[in-house]
């Protein structure tokens, strides 16, 4: 059986999504901004493009920017933010301990240059609290930056609240929102969202392509510069085969989405139900508060890469958050934040499943899952003295 | 290319000598969890030559592979030889390693080590280095 069960890494693209993308390779291969006839089609494609997208999110088509992709997304709406911030002596940015790093690391950057970041805890659970995010709001803050689904413990942080906080203190929210949209319902004007970023390979569109939404207001400072493609923000000929086929993926995403939540989580129980019955493992994050697809366990005793590798000979695409398979010393900065100590933390499995799951692939998965840590807990050194007791069991 | 060298998956997957040995002449442990790698070998000695050697690793599969690769080298094999063993030799006789996953034939030669020193102290009259 093969089963790919990494989506939150990557996904397939739909048959839609590659159907959208092929006349803009061929016929239609115009350059947006030349005046004939081909250029315009292309130009054409790119506008309806934006229109599709803002509404899967309830925005203005004016308030898409397209860009290579999410981190770009994140890069542009943090650095922007703390550029209009720096003017007002604004220096200071409310954001959490498991962002994704293309959103930390771009703090980071501006920690470096004078700015300071509160790095609010996500507990337990994987969810930022909102009484500790307010409280973290200061006179000089110049923004709140807080995803809107982990991609490793999927869980789902109270966006709507923040979003209501940070407009009631006048203060920039921008969410990290590539694990979200195409897979749960995004309204940014509901939930006061002044940017959001997205990529679409990760709802079955093609890598190298994403959008930032930024509301009217906000002022975007660009970090390519170049031509005057999308109104002087983002310079560079369009990736329009890209943008059409992203756009036809979260169309086609947002059309399924119920029906695929619905079926994801009956699957995904299922599938923390089976897993659960291993013992000493525990799921990460939230119960309830999660991506319709995501499974993160950690089993003690055991180590990461070395369960990917055994699950991969038995046809399974999975993802963990071991040192070993992050190639540094340190196991993934989410799982440690939740309170998982080092030795639980390299024994986390990932399961992101697609919209093609099933209950026997489900099956699948549990069964091996459980076979392959039993080898691996068979000869390892960690379980053995845990279980005659020479250490304590922390799961 | 693949991130391991078939040799690596061959030993990953189907390692020699895992186990432990109840009453064995020497014991070593090396490496810590929170770092994400423990090997534990156990010798038994008989007549100056390794007679029996078991494992136990916790660890990712280049870990595994140099503990499995490792035993296989110093089984049957005098003590001086043994004692002889070096990172650099399990890393070669498994085709090569990736250059962040060195450090795992280097735990192997550590944790081979610790075992002997364990032997020669509870065996001082082996000699030992």
């Amino acid at each position: 059986m093969n089963i790919y069960a990494d989506n939150a890494a990557t996904t397939k693209m739909s048959r839609t999504a590659i159907d959208a993308m092929l006349p803009f390779l061929e016929d239609n291969f115009g350059n947006p901004s030349s005046l004939y006839s081909v250029g315009q089609r292309a130009k054409e494609a790119l506008e309806q493009a934006r229109a599709t997208v803002a509404r899967a999110i309830g925005a203005d088509a004016r308030e898409i920017i397209f860009t290579s992709g999410g981190s770009e997304a994140d890069n542009q709406a943090i650095l922007s933010a703390a550029a209009t911030g720096e003017k007002k002596g604004k220096r200071h940015i409310v954001s959490d301990a498991i962002e994704h790093h293309a959103v930390l690391h771009t703090l980071e950057k501006l920690e470096n240059n004078g700015f300071e970041v509160t790095y609010l805890p996500v507990h337990e659970n994987g969810i930022v609290r909102v009484d500790e995010l307010e409280a973290a709001i200061r006179e000089d803050t110049c923004l709140v930056t807080v995803m809107f689904a982990n991609n490793e413990i999927g869980t789902l942080q109270p966006v709507r609240e923040i979003g209501a906080i940070c407009r009631r203190r006048s203060v920039l929210f921008h969410t990290d929102a590539v694990q979200a949209v195409g897979h749960v319902p995004i309204d940014v004007g509901a939930n006061n969202i002044d940017m959001l970023s997205a990529s679409a390979h990760k709802f079955h569109g093609p890598k190298g392509v994403g959008f930032l939404y930024a509301k009217r207001s906000v002022k975007l400072s660009n970090l390519i510069e170049g031509g005057a493609q999308e109104r002087g923000l983002r310079a560079g000929t369009e990736n329009v085969a890209g943008i059409a086929a992203m756009a036809a993926a979260l169309d086609e995403a947002v059309a399924d989405m119920d029906a695929n939540a619905k079926k994801l989580t009956t699957l995904r129980e299922r599938l923390i139900r089976g897993l659960a019955q291993i013992p000493h493992s525990a799921l990460n994050g939230d119960a309830e508060k999660r991506l319709p697809g995501n499974v993160s366990f950690c089993f003690e005793g055991i180590e990461g890469e070395s369960l990917l590798l055994l699950l991969d000979d038995k046809g399974i695409c999975a993802s963990s958050g071991s040192a070993c398979t992050s190639g540094s010393l340190d196991p993934s900065h989410v799982l440690l934040a939740i309170g998982r100590v080092h030795d639980v933390a390299h024994g986390s499995l990932r399961l992101t499943l697609g919209e093609d799951a099933t209950e026997d692939q489900i099956d699948y998965i549990t069964e091996s899952v459980k076979e392959v840590v039993g080898t691996l807990r068979n000869f390892s050194p960690v379980w053995r003295d845990l279980l005659a007791g020479k250490t304590s069991f922390i799961l | 290319m693949a991130l391991y060298s078939e040799k690596v998956m061959d030993h990953f997957r189907n390692p020699r000598n895992v186990g432990v040995i109840e009453d064995a002449d020497g014991v070593g442990e090396v490496g810590n969890a929170k770092c994400g790698d423990i090997m534990k070998i156990y010798l038994k000695i008989e007549d100056g030559i390794i007679a029996d050697v078991k494992f136990e690793t916790f660890g990712c599969a280049s870990a595994i592979a140099s503990s499995s690769m490792a035993t296989e080298l110093i089984k049957g094999k005098p003590l001086s030889e043994a004692t002889e063993l070096t990172n650099k030799a399990v890393a070669e006789a498994l085709d090569g390693l990736p250059a962040h996953k060195l450090h795992c034939s280097v735990l192997a030669e550590e944790a081979i080590q610790a075992a002997l020193e364990d032997y020669y102290a509870k065996h001082p009259e082996a000699g030992g280095k």
